[in-house]
């Protein structure tokens, strides 16, 4: 079933009332997202979208069954949002927001760890493009159209970066089985290496296709991870050669501020952990078409 | 964002942490007037621009007496001061600090950051304090002690005490040294921090523990809620190209080459940059237009990259996903003839309505180098740029 989300995942929207929450709740239906509901606090009882609207997750999650949830509330009151999803039962949470607190973030990954394992939800961003299962369903805010459905995972901080990807690939007729952004944030939900282990245990996926950024350790982690444990090959591109040390590139989290947070010193700890390098941002297709014929043979 | 070393100083001191005497000045007759007021015989002078490693650069002088003050203040008022970390352009001087000079004994090194790996605010401090944190790393790692913060119940008493005792303090100190590491925690915290740096913290002869030198940084996503330290904001220590840009609410990063670029997204933003590079040639700067790459956006954003005068030709790269390609090529013709473009332009596109998009450009009129792929974009915008150069050096 690919990861994270199929068609018949139940998904309700949080800021669903709101400009940006409506738009991207019509634009999901569409795609074929199985949407039941929406939350905005004050709002509840009302029908938007053709949706009944509730002013609580618990509200929602009981009178709907939802497991996923979808965040689009503003900065200020993310975390709240992404606490009350938490605590409310579901099992899948996507935050678009961008420009959520690291201190609201840091509580926000304390509070899930009240939860045993089996029962934490899974929260992928914020400041992210969402999560989409092409053919099935779209938790997110991407184009469906440059997605072909497939077996190749896609895994990434930055969104249109993600694109990019996505249409070389189609444009040599590679499909994606999922497509997992994980934000530009300092502090996110899931890491590379959380994303890497449901794709390696995930029989629609062949191989993966990671794509870091300068800042964090979280590609070295999942480098060291994959080079221990991935059977499924691993490429991966880390955007920002260019970029000086110090200075913050848009993401949050994109800032060279110690030992091996640049994307040179990046490359060569994948490298040595025998990831499949993609040289440059315009040779996703290419790498990836050589990568899975190269598998084939092997096979 | 940062703040000046003195506004530090008055956070931390309100919070239990000690600081030299000291006062703020805007010109020599002030600091001079400034001594007297503090008293002593000795004094130091400090630019206030928002870099570290100003010692060595001659942004940090000890003075005696009026005619020392008066001379280092207008030596330095009014001038750029370059360090290592302000790159070759420099930070204006136009504040003073003058402090009571204190008589050293020992220095140490207090740091707080948000560790990534952790999730958690953690605490450096090291015993080899004075130089930069990645000198006592590479030269004294077993000096260096670490404690992380469980943000649901804040910093501990016993945390504080660890680092203290660690840090080899005399027992009269450990109390004082205790009530430093939380008031500096409890700033950190209160203000949504993103680093604080005491470099050094010092043990003086008298037997007390003072903050020498104070360095912070906030978290620009927390500012809503901290109009206190959004007032601090000193805009003529920025480069004015990314004051230009942010106060539009774009997210700009000037850099040295003379390629602009104009993209949409963090991540495409640095992988065209990275093309750029490959292609041999050298970015002017970052420019992440945003979402919706509405045509009053491109315009600001042209307007932006054009107020560098090293841009020598434009790169504009849009993966219309939301959009469609139409309404941005819409969008970056309204924006040549209302800004004027006078420098070579190459714009690709992609995404939803392509071909429209691409239509708009070449019937327009203007002279727009078109690029299909992300590869071309960057090889035309360096060709255009060589093109370009030639000519301008043969006129």
């Amino acid at each position: 079933m690919a990861i994270l989300l199929n068609r018949s995942t139940r998904v309700i929207v949080q800021g669903f009332t709101g400009k940006i929450g409506s738009f991207h709740a019509e634009d999901m239906k569409r795609y074929g997202t199985k949407l039941v509901g929406g939350v905005t606090p004050g709002k509840g009882g009302q029908t938007h979208l053709g949706l009944p609207v509730f002013n609580t997750v618990k509200g929602a999650v009981r009178e709907t069954r939802a497991e996923a949830s979808i965040v689009f509330v503003p900065p200020p009151f993310a975390a709240d949002s992404i606490m009350e999803a938490a605590d409310a039962g579901i099992k899948l949470c996507v935050c678009i927001t961008d420009g959520i607190p690291s201190q609201d973030m840091m509580q926000v990954k304390r509070y899930m760890r009240r939860y045993r394992f089996e029962d934490r939800m899974r929260l992928v961003g914020p400041n992210c493009a969402g999560v989409i299962t092409p053919g099935q369903a779209l938790m997110g805010i991407m184009p469906g159209s440059i997605y072909l459905p497939g077996r190749v995972g896609i895994v990434g901080r930055s969104g249109t970066l993600g694109y990019e990807a996505a249409s070389q690939m189609k444009a040599l007729g590679i499909g994606v089985s999922t497509s997992v952004g994980i934000g530009g944030d300092p502090i996110n939900g899931s890491s590379f290496k959380d994303i890497l282990q449901l794709f390696e245990r995930d029989d629609d996926t062949d191989a993966v296709v990671m794509i870091g950024e300068i800042g964090g350790p979280q590609e070295a982690e999942a480098a060291i991870w994959a080079r221990d444990n991935m059977r499924k090959p691993l490429i991966a591109y880390i955007a920002g050669l260019s970029a000086p040390k110090g200075r913050r590139m848009g993401h949050a989290g994109a800032i060279i501020s110690a030992f091996g947070e640049s994307a040179q010193e990046k490359v060569e700890i994948l490298k040595e952990a025998g990831v499949v390098i993609v040289p440059t941002p315009a040779s996703f297709g290419e790498v990836v078409a050589d990568t899975l014929a190269r598998t084939k043979k092997a096979a | 964002m940062d703040i000046h070393e003195y506004q530090a100083k008055e956070l931390l001191a309100r919070h239990g942490v000690h600081v030299p005497r000291g006062g703020l000045a805007y010109s020599p007759e002030q600091a001079t007037y400034r001594a007297r007021e503090i008293g002593g015989a000795k004094w130091v002078l400090k630019a206030q621009v928002h870099s570290g490693a100003r010692g060595k650069a001659g942004g940090i002088k000890l003075c005696s007496n009026d005619e020392e003050i008066s001379n280092a203040a207008e030596a330095m008022l009014g001038r750029k001061l370059v360090t290592q970390q302000t790159g070759p352009r420099g930070k204006l001087i136009s504040r003073l600090y003058l402090e009571e000079a204190v008589d050293i004994a020992q220095e140490l090194y207090l740091g707080f950051v948000l560790d990534r790996k952790e999730e958690r605010v953690m605490i450096v401090a090291s015993a080899a304090g004075g130089m930069e944190i990645e000198d006592i790393s590479e030269k004294q790692p077993d000096s260096i002690i670490r404690a992380t913060v469980d943000p649901g119940v804040g910093m501990q008493g016993f945390q504080a005490r660890e680092i203290a005792f660690g840090l080899g303090l005399e027992s009269s100190l450990i109390g004082k040294a205790t009530e430093t590491i939380l008031g500096c925690y409890q700033v950190f915290r209160d203000y949504d921090a993103s680093m604080l740096e005491i470099n050094p913290l010092v043990v003086t002869r008298d037997g007390s523990l003072v903050a020498l030198d104070a360095k912070m940084s906030f978290d620009e996503n927390a500012l809503f809620r901290r109009p206190e330290i959004s007032e601090l904001r000193d805009k003529s220590q920025e480069d004015p190209r990314e004051t230009f840009a942010s106060d539009r609410g774009l997210s700009y990063v000037g850099l040295d080459g003379n390629i602009g670029c104009i993209i949409n997204g963090a991540g495409l933003a640095m992988a065209t940059m990275d093309m750029i590079k490959i292609a041999g040639g050298e970015p002017a700067n970052f420019l992440d237009i945003g979402g919706g790459a509405s045509p009053e956006r491109v315009a600001k954003s042209f307007r932006a990259v054009l107020g560098d005068k090293q841009v020598e030709t434009i790169l504009v790269n849009i993966f219309a996903g939301i959009n469609r390609c139409d309404w941005v090529a819409e969008g970056v013709i309204k924006a040549i003839r209302e800004v004027g473009v006078d420098v070579p332009l190459v714009v690709r596109l992609s995404g939803t309505k392509v071909e429209e998009g691409r239509k708009i450009l070449a019937d327009s009129g203007e002279s727009v180098i078109v690029a299909d792929t992300l590869a071309e974009a960057a090889e035309k915008a360096v060709a255009a740029w060589r093109e370009a150069t030639k000519n301008k050096k043969a006129a």
